[in-house]
C-alpha cells in the first residue's frame, strides 16, 4: 500500500453550499411564475399556426379546449391516422363536442357562462371541414366566443 | 453565572434538495406555452323554422374573400396572392378615394373624433372550402385583422398620439366605431373542386 504523501494532506477549504437553496428558490419562483399548469396531456398532434396579429387570451378560467389533429403515434393503432377531436383528456366525436360544452358552462358560475371562450387549436395542416364542423357546433351550443389558437409569428415582422 | 447555553442551529443542508424537488415537480406539470391567438364571435345559431331575412346589403359593400381547396385566393373575382390582401382590404375598408365599386361612406359623428366619413356597412365575406388548409385560413383571417389593425393604428397616431393599444377605454372605442372589424364566416360550400 502506497503511503499518502502529506502535501496532498493539505484541507482544502469546503465550498460553501448555504446559499444554494435560494438559488434554487430563485428558479422555482421563476418558473412559477413564467409556466402555466399543463391544461391536458394532448392525444393529438398539433403543430400550431402562425399569426401575427395574436392576442393574449384574457381569462384562462373560462376558456375551454378542442384539439384537432392527427392521433399521436401511440394512439394510431386504435384511433387511426384521421384527423380527431380530443376535448378533455380523451378524444372524442362531433356530435359528443356539444355535450362537452353544455356541460362545461353549466359547471360555470352564472355570471361566468356568457364569458366563455372556446379555444380551438388545430393542427396547421387541418382541413377546413372539420373546422367547419366544429364551428357549426359550438354555434348551435351557442358558445359564440372563439378563439382560433395561433403562435405569434416572429418570422418575418417588419 | 449563568451558563451560556448553545443554541442549535437548524440543519439547512437539506432545504436545497427540498427546493430542487419542488422546482423538479413544477418543471413537469407546467408548461411555457402561453395561449394566444385570433378572437371570433360566431354569429348566434338559426332557428329551425327562422327564415333568413334578404340581406340588404348593397354589393359595394361587400369584399368577398375566398379560398379553395387548393389554397388558392379569390378576392372580389380576381385571382390574388395573399400577400397583396392586406393593402386590397385596406382600400376596400377606407375607400379613400370615395369610389363608386367600393363601399358607400357615411358622415357619422364619433365622441372624441367628430364627424367622420365611414364605411358603415361595409362587411368582409370569408368563404373556404372543406379542403382549404387550416395555416392557409388562419393567414388570410390573419391578414384581414392586419389590415384592421393598421388602420386603427394609424388613425389613433393621427387623433391621440398613440398606439391603439395604448389608448384608454373611451378612445378605444371611438377608434373602433370609425373601424368595426365586420369579418363574417360564411357557411362551407364547395368551390372548385370535385369530390
Amino acid at each position: 500500500m502506497a503511503r499518502i504523501r502529506k502535501d496532498t494532506e493539505r484541507e482544502t477549504p469546503e465550498l460553501s453550499t448555504s446559499s444554494l437553496p435560494d438559488i434554487i428558490f430563485m428558479f422555482l419562483f421563476f418558473f412559477m411564475a413564467v409556466t402555466t399548469m399543463k391544461e391536458i396531456t394532448f392525444k393529438v398532434r398539433v403543430s400550431p399556426v402562425l399569426a401575427t396579429e395574436v392576442q393574449k387570451l384574457e381569462n384562462k378560467s373560462l376558456t375551454r379546449y378542442v384539439y384537432v389533429g392527427k392521433p399521436m403515434e401511440q394512439y394510431k393503432k386504435s384511433f387511426g391516422s384521421e384527423t380527431r377531436i380530443q376535448l378533455g383528456d380523451v378524444f372524442a366525436d362531433i356530435n359528443e363536442l356539444e355535450t362537452f360544452i353544455v356541460s362545461e358552462r353549466s359547471a360555470m358560475n352564472e355570471d361566468d357562462q356568457n364569458m366563455m371562450t372556446v379555444s380551438i387549436k388545430a393542427d396547421k395542416d387541418t382541413k377546413m371541414g372539420i373546422i367547419n364542423d366544429i364551428k357549426q357546433t359550438l354555434r348551435r351550443a351557442y358558445a359564440l366566443k372563439i378563439v382560433y389558437s395561433a403562435n405569434k409569428d416572429i418570422r418575418n415582422q417588419q | 453565572m449563568g451558563k451560556k447555553r448553545k443554541i442549535s442551529e437548524i440543519n439547512s443542508s437539506s432545504m436545497a434538495d427540498i427546493a430542487f424537488l419542488l422546482l423538479i415537480f413544477f418543471l413537469v406539470t407546467t408548461s411555457m406555452n402561453t395561449s394566444t391567438g385570433l378572437s371570433r364571435r360566431l354569429p348566434p345559431p338559426l332557428l329551425k323554422d327562422q327564415v333568413v331575412p334578404p340581406v340588404d346589403i348593397n354589393k359595394r359593400n361587400i369584399f368577398i374573400v375566398k379560398v379553395n381547396s387548393q389554397n388558392q385566393l379569390m378576392v372580389q373575382g380576381e385571382e390574388m396572392n395573399i400577400r397583396d390582401l392586406r393593402q386590397k382590404a385596406r382600400e376596400f375598408i377606407t375607400n379613400e378615394a370615395n369610389d363608386v365599386k367600393l363601399p358607400v361612406k357615411t358622415m357619422v359623428n364619433i365622441p372624441l373624433i367628430g364627424e367622420i366619413e365611414i364605411t358603415k356597412d361595409h362587411v368582409i365575406s370569408l368563404q373556404n372550402d372543406v379542403d382549404t388548409q387550416y395555416q392557409v385560413y388562419i393567414e388570410v383571417q390573419n391578414e384581414l385583422v392586419a389590415a384592421y389593425n393598421e388602420l386603427r393604428n394609424e388613425l389613433s397616431k393621427e387623433k391621440f398620439g398613440k398606439l391603439f393599444d395604448d389608448l384608454d377605454e373611451d378612445q378605444k372605442k371611438a377608434i373602433q366605431a370609425v373601424y368595426p372589424q365586420k369579418i363574417s364566416e360564411a357557411e362551407p360550400k364547395n368551390y372548385g373542386g370535385v369530390k
